[in-house]
């Protein structure tokens, strides 16, 4: 991340440097989550398009709206989550897409964009990206128990080598599923009790983090992480001792989408660059790269490996995805009540 | 209160300067241009835009819930972590840098230089890479635990602890203490001191009664250059702390991060306030300072 952060800090840098003297270059500007495309693939698009891209990268979906909202950055493609996408078409923040200039739409798997209408009906705003669950990377050298369920992360003989998620839907959606709740419960009693457990788990938890869970995973540093699903097979490969498990609770289920904001200036290049996103070749690049399952079907021909092609990490099995939910948006209200929270949880 | 007399390290006051500045005043009034549009534009400018956001709601109209905030007993706990930890840090800080400085002042000259270089040599690289370093250094399987491990002796745990913060923030600010306290030893006139010998004080008194006061404004200065960047910081707590530490840093950063300026501006003004205090406190001991010179 620090090496795609410098790359990006410098290309924005020689933007600034350039901004002035070359006003009628074809540049997009792009927002995506940290470490979630090959860096080949933004080379190969210029090359192919002749549009420069100008990459930026967001932790979390909570940090990306406000930058998106204000307007600060005029982004042409940004990336986030479900839920999210929901809030900001509420909230009239998108251009719906126009779909001639995207024909490679057409290689994205139809149950997809199904399960993506959830958020955007009709399909008119968002291609898919990436989708996967959360759940459990654990060590098996350090933990010697059968892990399946979310309980593991909640108790006390791991004391100090659990990595939790730091992010607020996240974290709350465990707690939830845990006590057998929606994970988009509105209600306050539930959440609180969600908070009372979250809390309890507080001193156990080593550090709670987002894309370092990755390297501190592989490094040994902590028994049980909790972790996106495309973290999982990189992380496997680096460290044949850690195995991902989706707990029986069941867990949250989620899609990754483009979409161009109202912010864009250029949307004829924002549309360019997601279909140059949804070409097959490309699709696969950027899968093994991240690793994270990519809805794309032409992508999934083109994979070699048998073992990864069928892998139910990358692409879960029908009972798997059964126990699993998608967030949905919850309306202004309800986010204060969880970030509110969630704050009392680390502000422990 | 003058905020650059704390800031700046004291010389002793020399005649010989103040004559020598007198018919240069045009000259240098034309110089500070540059300073006085850079202080606007950065240092006025912002000031106000923060006191406009911690002062309004989202729709422009005034308030003081803003400010409020820090009552939220959350908030309140971070400040008060934040001023525990920062105190302890700048204490620690300043036992190691008086030592240190009053070392270099002795040191022949050549050598001190060198030591002086070898404390200022690590400020070359930046500031949060050395942070991180620090991260990999404690971690569990770090440097300082796998050696531990090969002599197999216990291992250190203090990462995400605020063991590690207060440890970050020490190596972080430490030249910020040694450098004013140094600049101010090295100015002291050495016949100040044979004449405090001659007059029959030992080393115990000379140093309480002569040299400890001589060099209180580089130690007010280098305590406020440590304590602020302490008070304020949150990314030593995020990367050593392990996001479990919440500092007044964080909570401020928070609120700018999933965008309400309001809060965080309105929190960043109470930040102010107490970072006024402690320089009103210190400013204060400075003049008991400078009275006795």
């Amino acid at each position: 991340m620090k090496k795609i952060f410098t790359l990006t800090a410098l290309l924005i840098f020689a933007v600034m440097l350039t901004g002035c003297s070359s006003k009628n270059e074809k540049k997009v500007y792009v927002y995506n989550w940290g470490e979630y495309i090959d860096p080949e693939v933004l080379d190969l698009f210029e090359e192919e398009t002749g549009i420069k891209v100008v990459y930026d990268e967001f932790e979390q979906n909570e940090d990306m709206y406000p930058k998106i909202q204000s307007g600060a950055v005029n982004y042409d493609v940004v990336c986030p989550s479900d839920y999210m996408i929901q809030k900001m078409i509420e909230n009239d923040l998108l251009y719906e897409i126009n779909f001639d200039n995207v024909p490679n739409i057409k290689y994205i798997d139809p149950a997809y964009l199904k399960s993506a209408e959830a958020f955007d009906p009709g399909n008119k705003y968002s291609v898919p990206y990436c989708w996967g669950t959360v759940g459990i990377l654990y060590n098996k050298t350090m933990v010697d128990e059968p892990v399946d369920s979310w309980s593991i992360i909640f108790d006390e003989k791991y004391a100090g080598n659990i990595l939790m998620m730091d992010s607020v839907r996240d974290a709350f959606g465990i707690a939830l599923k845990y006590l057998g709740y929606d994970l988009n419960s509105t209600n306050e009693a539930e959440l609180e009790e969600a908070k009372a457990l979250l809390q309890k788990q507080y001193p156990l938890v080593q550090a709670y983090v987002v894309d370092q869970v990755r390297d501190k995973m592989i490094g040994g540093e902590a028994a049980i992480g909790v972790i996106y699903s495309g973290e999982a097979i990189y992380t496997k490969r680096e460290n044949p001792d850690l195995e991902y498990v989706v707990p029986k609770e069941g867990s949250n289920v989620w899609i990754d989408a483009w979409v161009i904001p109202k912010t864009s200036k250029n949307k004829e290049y924002a549309e360019a660059f997601i279909n140059f996103m949804c070409k097959p070749e490309i699709a696969l690049k950027n899968f093994e790269y991240i690793t994270y399952s990519t809805p794309n079907m032409g992508a999934r021909e083109l994979i070699e490996d048998e073992e990864i092609k069928n892998s139910p990490i990358a692409f879960p099995p029908q009972e798997i995805l059964d126990r699993c939910t998608a967030y949905k948006y919850l309306g202004e209200e309800v986010e204060s009540l969880y970030i509110q929270k969630w704050n009392e949880v680390k502000g422990e | 209160m003058k905020l650059r007399n704390v800031l700046k390290t004291r010389t002793p006051k020399s005649p010989v300067h103040k004559s020598a500045s007198g018919p240069n005043m045009p000259k240098a009034k034309w110089l500070s241009f540059p300073y006085i549009v850079w202080m606007i534009g950065f240092i006025i400018i912002p000031l106000v835009v923060i006191f406009y956001y911690g002062l309004t709601t989202s729709d422009s109209t005034f308030t003081l819930n803003n400010i409020a905030l820090v009552m939220d007993p959350i908030n309140l706990k971070a400040l008060k972590q934040a001023l525990e930890l920062s105190l302890v840090s700048t204490v620690i800080c300043l036992l190691l840098a008086y030592p240190l400085a009053m070392i270099l002042n002795k040191s022949k000259m050549n050598s001190n230089s060198f030591i002086v270089m070898i404390i200022i040599l690590p400020m070359w690289m930046n500031f949060l890479l050395r942070t991180i370093a620090w991260q990999n250094i404690l971690e569990k399987t770090g440097i300082i635990n796998t050696i531990l491990n090969f002599f197999k002796l216990p291992t250190v745990n203090i990462i995400n602890t605020p063991a590690a913060i207060i440890l970050g923030m020490v190596y972080n600010f430490l030249p910020f203490m040694v450098l004013p306290i140094y600049n101010v030893l090295i100015k002291i006139d050495q016949d100040v001191i044979n004449a405090a010998r001659d007059l029959g004080a030992n080393g115990m008194q000379t140093f309480l009664k002569i040299i400890l006061p001589l060099s209180l404004p580089g130690v007010i200065s280098g305590i406020t250059m440590v304590f602020v960047p302490s008070l304020t910081t949150f990314v030593i707590s995020t990367i050593l702390g392990g996001n479990k530490i919440v500092l007044i840093g964080n909570v401020i950063e928070q609120q700018f991060r999933v965008g309400n300026w309001h809060a965080g501006s309105g929190l960043s003004l109470v930040l102010m306030i107490f970072i006024l205090i402690s320089m009103a406190i210190l400013s204060k001991y400075d003049k008991e300072g400078s009275s006795l010179w």
